[in-house]
């Protein structure tokens, strides 16, 4: 039955289709919003047009006067949320957040103030832009830049040393530049929505768009001081999300108390313009890098600086300066951490989070270095490769990222680079080649899977995690189909519901890690179920539905916890990628083209090639749009993005992408779990703003540290 | 709309025209209770009997064909198309991504031109023939569209496939598919935000060169 496929650079449809692939092209398949529920009502937000200050007064008699308009819900009359009252004792996910409707404080621009509850959408609609607010202002803060020097450390003190403090800068040969990463917004295509349901007063079904539906049933039975049991989470198909539906939002809150407060379902979907206020987004991150070579391109020192954007009442973290810390060998090594409180929404994790952030920084800095030392960017990588991990000395459960080095390269065609910049034309057009790094930890947590065999022989395999789009329930199932020996055809993949067995939330890369191990033990156990019964320990394939006729049994099942080994502390494990692209740039108009690209992934053995391909392949053009376009861009007066829409928020389009090579090195990792296999969803974008940038450089000579790479900043 | 605001708004529009409709609902005791108080304007809303006003003077009976099947309703003049198959008609296939006409979440095929159905009036659609993702399909076998975006993963989160699979369909049949270049330029105003670009380029290729019917 087994295909060859080419397991290195496997073709669009090679490999086995998705599970769930009928169901999306026919339209089946039901996301947040979708569901019909018995006396569903709709909410629509009203936002807060100032930035700082406090509510004076709300006026909602138009509103509520206006026809099906059944509430409409402020600050005023609102219920109190238990979890908003008293602290001690809570996670800090329920602590810190913004308690919506609580009070009259307003923290941000497009803050919730009111949501107005009708019988129609359209009704909501119109209700809402009757509510009429106002405020007394205060003077808000929304630059970063601006209020640098009240970077704070998130915790301790924020910094990491090894070695010799800023060594860079006694080096022969050295690079100090700043860099920054501007507001990217997840913009998932679902808009964020919640469905929410009170069965009872202290019980609630919610149909809701997450990527963790535990969570999400634990933040609300924290919120609302309600059993956890007594709170169904339903999130069987999430339109992507890239980290926005990774914690409980306000507008879940929102939509949560609404329903309470009316007696009756309320549905609250978010408008696009919403989804750049209200659901996070990639932190705008200042950095400053020093590095330092001796002539013969060993770095002698790194130093990294970066300051984000968080919240004023939550201190949102990630790791930009980790890569500096563990990328390269490098003896000297001191970084710095500080976030910046802001008046605007808690950022979030966006695919890559702030390693793709940090790596754009030092894999430009590094290539900068490369063009001073006159040494090629490839070469000057493989000079200070590490063969352990440079911050715990210890050895890594696998690497092959110098085998991955030479497998896009090759296929970008990098000897046609030139290491001297504009010099390579085509066309009447500049030709650069850039090479950009990533690395992201391997991360494994437990999880539970119940797999039963039925007597018509179909394995069902049980749990809770989401599935956002990467085909969790295929590869999944392509785990099973490989443990028991039947064909993936006759296995089914439940998920993405609150009262199905433990998983973790699906992000950082570690779903297929955390779950597909659950899924391997979980079918072993169930196989030697089956030799129990039979007394046959061959490892011929046994027939399932045969042994349970013989026995007169309709089903046999298991439940089976998997959780990481103690290797962890024995080895580092993490994920590496090599991003190679190709531009062409108009030296009339700074316009640039992405003519080529060559990712690559090692990440372990490959489970799933045909999903495991479209995920290399949508994380580097998440990286393109990072690189070329992307930008939440904020009038600083107002404290209010100005590019709220798909129209003015550009994100890459079809034209904008030519055929893209993934490529995987696809050797298993021996250590992280039983298959072998490393996630790849962070990899897959983190390095490739720098490989752009990189080459855009090798086509022009113009060095752009601030993204995205827009034609202005080029022609300057 | 204008009457509600003429009845229940506080800022009613001194534009309007003064309509027999709107003559009938001054009249109506019953409406001007509903706008006077708001406490009962609650509990009419509750009672549904705004819903039960809004049917004989704010909505606009609709006849239109969806999926080959005849459609009578009745809808709001400011319904969008989108609003309606997804609301009204449970057809959820068609998806909200922006509301706006920007992402092309929401296309249909309307008397077999594609069309973003989130700008377009569904009183616009009199008389129309509309089809969505769901009636693509001719019942058990997918369309080779649907296939072949299947076979080349088109998609991951699946949410703006739909629209994908009709501007695609749309794209051969209108002659815009005559190189990678050209669908990539006709399938641009279709955003995926999972990038699966180049796969959707695969797939109308394919489709393209089979020379199936689409």
């Amino acid at each position: 039955m087994k295909k060859e496929i080419n397991l290195n650079m496997p073709s669009s449809s090679e490999g086995m289709s998705r599970i769930d692939g009928r169901l999306k092209v026919t339209g089946a398949a039901k996301y947040s919003a979708e569901y019909t529920v018995e006396g569903l009502t709709y909410g629509v937000l009203v936002g807060s047009t100032i930035t700082k200050g406090t509510i004076t007064a709300i006026d909602t008699k138009a509103a509520e006067r206006a026809p099906g308009v059944i509430a409409v819900i402020t600050h005023v009359n609102a219920i109190k949320v238990p979890g908003f009252q008293s602290e001690a004792g809570k996670p800090s996910a329920v602590r810190a957040q913004l308690k919506v409707f609580d009070d009259n404080k307003i923290v941000y621009n497009g803050q919730p103030v009111a949501v107005v509850i009708a019988n129609t959408y359209e009704r909501a609609l119109y209700g809402a832009s009757l509510v009429k607010t106002q405020y007394s202002k205060e003077q808000h803060e929304t630059s970063l830049n601006a209020s640098i020097g009240k970077g704070f450390p998130p915790h301790g003190d924020g910094l990491y040393k090894r070695g010799i403090q800023d060594a860079w800068k006694s080096a022969p040969y050295k690079v100090e530049q700043e860099y920054i990463v501007p507001t990217d917004t997840h913009n998932p295509m679902e808009l964020h929505a919640i469905i929410a349901k009170w069965e009872a007063d202290d019980k609630v079904t919610v149909w809701d768009k997450t990527q963790g539906v535990k969570a999400t049933q634990h933040d609300i039975a924290q919120l609302f001081n309600i059993p956890v049991d007594n709170v169904q989470v339903n999130s069987k198909f999430v339109g992507g999300a890239f980290g926005s539906a990774l914690r409980t939002w306000p507008h879940e809150v929102v939509a949560l108390i609404a329903a309470k407060m009316v007696k009756r379902p309320v549905k609250l979907v978010l408008s696009r313009a919403d989804m750049f206020t209200s659901v996070g987004h990639r932190p705008y991150t200042w950095q400053k890098i020093g590095i330092g070579a001796t002539a013969d391109g060993k770095l002698t020192g790194i130093t990294h600086e970066a300051y984000g954007q968080t919240s004023t009442f939550e201190n949102f973290t990630e790791g930009p300066v980790g890569v500096s810390q563990g990328l390269y060998a490098c003896p000297n090594v001191n970084t710095k951490y500080n976030l910046v409180a802001l008046n605007i929404g808690t950022p979030t994790w966006m695919r890559g989070p702030g390693e793709a952030t940090g790596a754009f920084a030092l894999e430009s800095a590094l290539d900068e270095l490369s063009y001073l030392l006159k040494i090629d960017p490839i070469e000057l990588r493989l000079r200070n490769y590490a063969e352990t991990d440079p911050e715990s000395g210890k050895p890594f459960s696998s690497k092959f990222l110098n085998e991955a080095y030479q497998m896009g390269a090759d296929h970008i065609g990098w000897a046609e680079r030139k290491p001297e910049p504009g010099t390579l034309k085509k066309d009447g057009l500049l030709v650069g080649y850039g090479i950009g790094c990533g690395m992201f930890g391997a991360y494994r947590s437990g999880a539970t899977i119940k797999a039963k065999m039925t007597a018509d022989g179909i394995l069902l395999l049980q749990t809770a995690v989401s599935d956002i789009g990467p085909g969790t329930g295929t590869a999944m199932v392509l785990i099973a189909a490989e443990q028991m020996g039947i064909p993936a055809g006759n296995i089914r993949f439940e998920n993405g519901a609150s009262d199905l067995p433990q998983a973790p939330t699906q992000g950082g890369s570690a779903t297929t890690a955390s779950v597909g191990s659950a899924v391997h033990y979980a079918c072993i156990e169930l196989k030697e179920k089956f030799q129990k019964l039979t007394g046959n320990d061959s490892p011929k394939a046994i027939d399932y539905a045969q042994v349970l006729k013989q026995h007169n049994l309709p089903l046999l099942e298991v439940t089976t916890k998997s959780t990481a080994g103690d290797d962890r502390d024995k080895y580092a494990m993490n994920s590496w990628s090599v991003h190679f692209v190709k531009v062409l740039v108009n030296a009339a108009t700074g316009v640039v083209k992405i003519d080529k690209v060559a990712s690559v992934a090692d990440s372990g053995h490959i489970i799933s090639p045909k999903t495991a391909r479209s995920q290399v392949v949508g994380g580097a053009i998440g990286g393109i749009g990072m690189a070329l376009m992307e930008e939440a861009v904020m009038d600083h007066r107002y404290g209010r993005y100005i590019n709220n829409n798909f129209a003015d928020y550009h994100v890459a389009v079809n034209a904008d992408i030519p055929q893209i090579d993934a490529q995987f090195v696809n050797k298993p990792d021996p250590y992280i779990n039983p298959m072998g296999a490393k996630g790849m969803a962070e990899i897959a974008l983190i390095g490739m703003a720098a490989a752009v940038a990189n080459a855009v450089y090798n086509a022009t000579g113009k060095r752009v540290r601030e993204l995205p790479i827009t034609p202005d900043k080029v022609m300057a | 709309m204008k009457s509600n605001e003429t009845v229940n708004g506080p800022d009613g529009d001194q534009d309007v025209k003064d309509t027999s409709r709107r003559n009938f609902l001054k009249q109506s005791s019953l409406l001007t209770a509903v706008a006077l108080t708001p406490g009962t304007a609650v509990k009419a809303a509750v009672m549904h009997v705004d819903e039960k006003i809004a049917a004989v003077f704010e909505k606009m009976p609709l006849k239109m064909e969806v999926n080959g099947k005849p459609q009578k309703l009745s809808v709001e003049p400011r319904s969008t198309l989108l609003d309606i198959l997804r609301e009204q008609l449970d057809l959820t296939g068609t998806k909200k991504g922006c509301d706006h006409g920007q992402c092309g979440a929401c296309t249909v095929h309307v008397d077999g031109r594609r069309v973003n159905s989130c700008l377009t009036l569904g009183i616009m659609m009199s008389g129309k023939k509309i089809t969505t993702i769901e009636g693509l399909a001719n019942s058990d076998q997918l369309h080779p569209m649907q296939e072949a975006f299947i076979k080349h993963d088109g998609f991951q989160c699946g949410y703006c496939t739909p629209g994908q699979i009709m501007s695609a369909v749309a794209c051969i049949r209108e002659g815009h598919a005559g190189s990678e270049h050209e669908i990539r330029e006709y399938m641009s105003g279709n955003i995926c935000r999972c990038g699966a670009y180049p796969n959707i380029v695969n797939a109308i290729q394919e489709v393209k060169d089979g020379g199936q019917t689409v």
